[in-house]
């Protein structure tokens, strides 16, 4: 294969899917907020608040048309530049695609256009729950992609079939009921809610600096005050949650993150802030909270958490093992009723992909020698420093939003969030933090992922298309010529309606 | 748990659904669009007949979404093989495609003329292209397509992207705008009045009658002069899904061996011609839903038709016959299946119902004087 055209390939999925979550956390946030504005019109029958559901509303169909025409591209993408990944775990990871369409997208697209255009065509109530049904639908779809995303991470239920030369499902319950997958889910969508929280907060923040709209503002802003506090803390306490199931699954993804290179005394310390040396293994400058690591990552006051050095000695141990699996299936291949041959396959199976690692360095992976075997371990460590400080970036930023969250939520219930500059002023300049905490949040998890597409079954070298790099360079300069040009004219819209405001935008 | 080759002919029916359902709902979507500049001239115009489709498409393209999903799901050998070969053909597709949801949403929040000239190009070409590129794939599924497997399975296509474009597919391509625009005729002949309407229907009528010349064409051309697959091996309907261990052979006529075997499948085709010219004739005589449900038809039996004529192949190989994927050899695994259809079988009546209700809420012409009341019109 074209090591070139992969590393296009990963470019592109990279690139594509980071650009289409600028638009996804905020569908996700604002879907709800818009059912709850919409709600509290149909009790109270005050129709600011209706008219609140409809400016926020125009706000967010444009997203939405951007969050529909960017994921689109993503599920193609597994067929044209990762054909080979498709074929090796189609059967599970696909069938979770399709559920998701089934379920949840046709639910939140069919809606999306009676939402729109069913004003004066359905009552109250009948629009209100057709207003519930898109929000439902689209944090469904968030779950099935994100039971996609956590089999990736921590592939439950499944197992290699040599007749077939893939993975197949073996437990659907245990796919959907992944921890990892859950964990995933809720802080996810937690987070998406900050994001629609910050948005409304920072715009209505915007207005009430300018004292115009100001009872449409105050009111919008006491929403996401109480909306984004309640979901910035639950974005942490799921993060948490987040942070365990890592501890239990990946922990080479954990140990990177937190450029842990040696096993520590349990409980171990947590680093604040340090310079990654991946070459000598060594962080320099660290400075340590003793303990905190150790708990949340286990739970106890006992249990050590491994460092790199360790799990890489572990690692190697697992490619041998894996060197036996692979013998065997060669052998399997050969002559298909080697019952032989098919039980130490069988019994093997889970670190087949450790040996699928040595491909890189060699095709004899059968007589790899130990310094391949070695070189093969350590390439299973990611980038430290990008895990170490994305990681870090993205929990300092989800504090600072619990603290604007709370301030707001305080000022609000005493009335005098409206006449606070101060307070205005950092809202509006927040704007952007929830994009960059989810963007440093999506790289830990997909970077730290690395180097596997599925984690310990399939590596990414080996999960792509058989395509030229011109190819992959001819979409992804279409990509990125296309995007631009999508993302100006979404702002110049979205700019547009904000100015406009809401009595002559909805006139 | 079902029989697993039982299972298999089910998926591979109801892929057949979902691409008639696309078709059908989205073709009208893609038909609107193709016809914006020949039934619609000026700015109110134009935004009655996009406010046609205007609260329906998203929902719509989720069919093909769907589609694509279930290629995945079910048949992810030929998910891969086919999206990694056909690379630029989709990705021209896909553009075209993503740009219609901006396109919608975009064009009439700015005024200027020029702006909304710019939209209107863009939408016309998202209607159409997409329509031909997937004509063209499905002619091309009858020459074969060069790809083979190495004994890892990972897949190799061997040809480039003009060598898509010889003329039997061509033609199917032009087949495919032609039944989306039919459907979009039907569709607007339906839902506007007045000056657009009658330009709607007269346009409908003739590409009704060109589209049954057409598929009549393609028909006779497939059965004359193109070699068709078949397998000669020993099948094994519920074997493992390896698409490399059995013989396939190729002889001209072959794609018509299953209507020659079952001749009430050819009831399929004639249906398809029938329709057409019942479609014309129904405008005609101004019965305009009676109409879309005939175009509808129409795309149906066509689509019907050309899946019939392959099986049991979805995507045979022109250069390595033997490695052609067919309906017992391409599959997920049996477990996979059947959760599918498990959840199919929950929810696909419930997209249905709430399709329906939803088509039900918006019945009614779309006017200049709807589209001005519309706060949110397109």
């Amino acid at each position: 294969m074209d090591v070139s055209a992969l590393d296009l390939s990963r470019l592109q999925f990279g690139m594509t899917a980071m650009y289409h979550f600028l638009f996804v956390p905020l569908t996700l946030g604002l879907s709800f907020m818009l059912a709850i504005m919409e709600s509290v019109y149909v009790m109270t029958g005050k129709t600011i608040w209706r008219d609140m559901t409809k400016f926020w509303g125009i706000l967010f169909g444009i997203n939405f048309a951007m969050g529909v025409c960017t994921g689109v591209p993503l599920e193609f993408q597994f067929g044209t530049n990762w054909a080979y990944y498709s074929q090796y775990v189609g059967d599970i990871f696909g069938s979770l695609l399709a559920i998701e369409g089934l379920m949840a997208f046709f639910l939140e697209a069919t809606f999306i256009g009676l939402f729109f255009f069913g004003w004066n065509k359905l009552s109250k109530i009948g629009h209100l729950i057709v207003t519930w049904l898109v929000a439902f639908g689209s944090n469904f779809s968030a779950l099935w992609i994100l039971v996609a995303n956590g089999w990736m991470q921590n592939p439950v239920g499944s197992k290699f079939n040599p007749d077939t030369m893939r993975m197949e499902l073996t437990s659907f319950y245990d796919v959907l009921f992944n921890p990892v997958a859950q964990a995933k889910f809720v802080h996810t969508v937690s987070a998406g809610y900050v994001t629609g929280a910050m948005f409304v907060l920072s715009i209505s923040a915007y207005y009430l600096l300018r004292k115009k709209h100001v009872e449409f503002a105050k009111r919008s802003m006491t929403v996401a005050a109480s909306f984004g506090l309640a979901a910035a803390l639950s974005v942490v306490v799921l993060g948490d949650e987040s942070g365990y199931t890592v501890s239990q699954g990946q922990r080479m993804k954990l140990a990177a993150m937190e450029a842990m290179w040696e096993t520590h005394e349990a409980p171990a310390g947590l680093a604040i802030f340090g310079i990654p040396d991946q070459e000598n293994m060594k962080t320099d400058y660290e400075v340590m909270i003793p303990w905190v690591l150790g708990i949340i990552a286990t739970r106890t006051f006992d249990q050590k958490v491994p460092g790199i050095k360790d799990l890489l000695v572990e690692t190697q141990q697992r490619i041998k093992t894996g060197i036996q699996a692979y013998e065997a299936l060669q052998q399997v291949r050969a002559d298909s009723t080697n019952a032989e041959a098919r039980r130490i396959l069988n019994e093997n199976s889970k670190d087949l992909g450790y040996a699928l690692l040595l491909k890189r360095f060699t095709d004899d992976v059968e007589n790899a020698s130990d310094e391949l075997i070695e070189k093969a371990a350590l390439s299973t460590v990611p980038n430290v420093t990008i895990l170490f400080w994305s990681f870090r970036l993205m929990v300092a930023m989800g504090l600072f939003m619990i603290g604007l969250f709370a301030v707001a939520f305080y000022l609000c219930s005493r009335h005098r969030a409206h006449n606070n500059k101060t307070f205005l002023r950092f809202a509006i300049v927040s704007l952007p933090l929830p994009w960059l905490a989810i963007e440093c949040g999506w790289l830990l998890a997909e970077h730290g992922r690395q180097p596997w597409t599925i984690d310990q079954i399939l590596p990414t070298f080996l999960s792509g298309s058989s395509i030229t790099s011109g190819q992959v360079w001819t979409t992804l300069i279409a990509f990125i010529s296309f995007y631009t040009i999508l993302l100006i004219v979404d702002i110049i819209l979205m700019k547009k309606y904000i100015k406009m405001g809401p009595k002559k935008a909805l006139s | 748990m079902l029989d697993y080759e039982l299972l298999r002919l089910i998926w591979w029916a109801l892929l057949g659904i979902l691409l008639i359902g696309f078709a059908v709902l989205d073709g009208f979507d893609l038909g609107v669009a193709g016809l914006l500049p020949f039934v619609s001239k000026t700015d109110v115009e134009r935004r009655i007949v996009l406010n046609t489709v205007g609260p329906v498409w998203e929902g719509n393209q989720v069919w093909l979404i769907l589609g694509g999903g279930a290629i995945f799901a079910a048949w992810p050998a030929l998910y891969a093989v086919s999206f990694s070969g056909f690379y630029l053909a989709i990705f021209l597709a896909l553009f075209a495609i993503i740009i219609r949801p901006v396109g919608f949403k975009f064009r009439s929040k700015m005024p200027n003329p020029q702006w909304r000239n710019f939209w209107d190009n863009a939408l016309f070409v998202g209607g159409i292209v997409p329509a031909l590129i997937f004509g063209v794939a499905f002619g091309n599924l009858f020459l074969g397509v060069p790809f083979h497997f190495n004994e890892e399975l990972r897949s190799f296509y061997t040809g480039g992207f003009f060598e898509l474009l010889t003329p039997f597919p061509l033609l199917c391509g032009v087949l495919a705008i032609l039944m989306m625009l039919l459907q979009g005729s039907t569709f607007l002949a339906l839902k506007t009045e007045k000056k657009i309407q009658q330009r709607s229907v007269a346009y409908g009528q003739v590409i009704s009658l060109l589209t049954a010349l057409l598929f009549t064409l393609c028909g006779v051309w497939l059965w004359s002069s193109i070699e068709g697959y078949a397998i000669i091996s020993e099948i094994n309907t519920a074997g493992p899904s390896n698409p490399v261990i059995k013989e396939v052979s190729r002889q001209t006529g072959t794609w018509m061996t299953w209507h020659q075997i079952h001749p009430m499948t050819y009831a399929v085709p004639a249906l398809g011609i029938f329709m057409a010219f019942m479609t014309a004739l129904l405008l005609r005589t101004r019965c305009h839903t009676c109409a879309f449900l005939s175009s509808s038809l129409t795309t149906f039996s066509i689509i019907a038709t050309a899946g019939l004529s392959l099986f049991p192949f979805l995507l045979p190989s022109s250069t390595h016959p033997s490695h052609s994927l067919t309906v017992w050899d391409a599959s997920s695994s049996q477990m996979t299946l059947f959760v599918m259809l498990i959840a199919t079988l929950i929810f696909l009546p419930i997209v249905l119902v709430y399709t329906a209700w939803v088509y039900r809420v918006l019945r009614g012409k779309v006017t200049e004087k709807t589209i001005k009341k519309e706060t949110n019109a397109y």
